[in-house]
């Protein structure tokens, strides 16, 4: 366990409201009573540390977990884990999901016609390194059809879940690629006020990190918050 | 102190497909150390109408259980739970003790709880304490809460079995849980 610093508060817009009716999902699922302010004590300035036992070799490959290569555009993820202060995240977990090249995740709810792959799980799994890096080899996930209104599309994501240094660090978001038109049109993405934050989400092709003649690769770093008092949006009331 | 330099990432909502990712820590939470009183919680997650939220992830953090991970790589404090189609949950854990407030003051036993769902676009935080433990008169945080919207913090034991606690969580409506701010 870390005991943490307590640092400052996030910036208004760079986070979604809990009430997001253009995400119909939100409507009957987010609280509508005023949040309370929470003291931070021992229990929120500390925090989980996962070992390495816990990730087997082929965790950040999600195209070798299997008999055969997994199908579709074979591309190299990377970035950094930091703080709010620009300090590297070490030793930190990170799990990845995602769709299959052809947008079909595999998991019994999901009703897509769209085909399974069997060499392909769409999960990942790794601890940041001494610097925060971290890096995986996957398959570029597909866009797909979802039930939120007509014609409703996802553009293709991976989900990031991570661990920082105390439990309120804890951060699950998506990553997106750039250049896919149906961002604009899609309210999970559209859900972050702020169009720089929402950027963010977006990696960027960095063709430096790129393996000619075998993948494309995609830089994309995450930020997580510290530890502190004061909330940034919601009132507090006793 | 200075400014932070840089904004943390935007949340996205877990979704509805998060078991292929995070499963593998679901149900793992090491029950062991004999001197420490195992206990279980049951319970569900509700929305708006009262309807079982079938695709709820929990995890449940207890600073005084120890952070460091096992020889299984995982920390003791720590449990991860998915809800089943009936929105119901459940695990066995040891009991928390009291924690300081980092203060001087102690707060009665707990655990910190985030919760993620499709339709959930960020985690909501909230806290368990126990009935059996004096959490009433002694918890700070606790006190923070308005009265009569502190029983929806409260897990409440079996009148069978004492060591079998009920806690349901409330997304939103007239018995709303109470969530913190972050």
């Amino acid at each position: 366990m870390i005991e943490l610093p307590s640092v400052q508060t996030a910036l208004p817009g760079t986070q979604p409201d809990f009430h997001f009716p253009p995400y119909v999902s939100t409507i009957a699922r987010s609280p509508r009573m005023p949040l309370v302010v929470l003291p931070e004590t021992h229990t929120e300035r500390t925090g989980p540390v996962f070992g390495h036992d816990l990730i087997r070799n082929s965790d950040n490959d999600l195209t070798a977990q299997h008999e055969g290569e997994a199908l579709g555009e074979r591309i190299l993820v990377h970035g950094r884990l930091l703080d709010e202060d620009g300090r590297p995240v070490r030793g930190a977990l990170v799990e990845v999901w995602q769709a299959n090249a052809a947008g079909r995740y595999r998991h019994k709810v999901d009703g897509h016609d769209a085909p399974l792959d069997p060499n392909f799980s769409g999960a990942g799994r790794l601890l940041t390194d001494d610097e925060g890096r971290y890096f995986f080899k996957t398959i570029k996930p597909g866009p797909y059809p979802w039930g939120n209104h007509f014609n409703a599309w996802r553009p293709a994501h991976i989900h990031f879940s991570l661990f920082g240094a105390g439990i309120l660090s804890r951060l699950v978001t998506q990553m997106y690629f750039p250049g896919d038109p149906l961002q604009p049109l899609d309210p999970i993405f559209n859900s972050i006020p702020d169009e720089d934050a929402r950027q963010r989400l977006v990696s960027h092709l960095d063709m430096e990190r790129s393996q000619p003649d075998y993948a494309l690769a995609y830089a994309f770093d995450i930020v997580l918050r510290g530890a502190h008092d004061t909330p940034f949006e919601e009132s507090s009331k006793k | 102190m200075n400014a932070p330099k840089l904004v943390p990432s935007g949340s996205q909502t877990v979704g509805p497909y998060f078991r292929i990712g995070l499963e593998h820590l679901v149900g793992k939470g090491p029950v062991k150390e004999s001197a420490l009183e195992a206990i279980e919680l049951h319970g569900k997650v509700l929305d708006r109408d009262g309807t079982p939220v079938p695709d709820a992830l929990l995890e449940f953090w207890s600073a005084d259980l120890n952070g460091i991970p096992n020889s299984n790589g995982h920390p003791a404090g720590f449990h991860r739970v998915a809800t089943d189609l009936e929105g119901r949950f459940s695990f066995a854990l040891n009991k928390p003790g009291a924690t300081p407030m980092g203060d001087g003051r102690m707060q009665a036993p707990h655990m910190l709880v985030l919760v993620f769902a499709r339709g959930l676009l960020r985690q909501l935080i909230t806290r368990v304490y126990f009935d059996q433990d004096p959490v009433k008169t002694i918890d700070p945080v606790l006190l923070e809460v308005l009265a009569e919207r502190r029983p929806t913090l409260i897990a409440s034991s079996d009148a069978s079995d004492p060591r079998v606690y009920q806690w349901n969580v409330m997304l939103q409506g007239d018995h709303e849980t109470v969530f913190f701010a972050w």
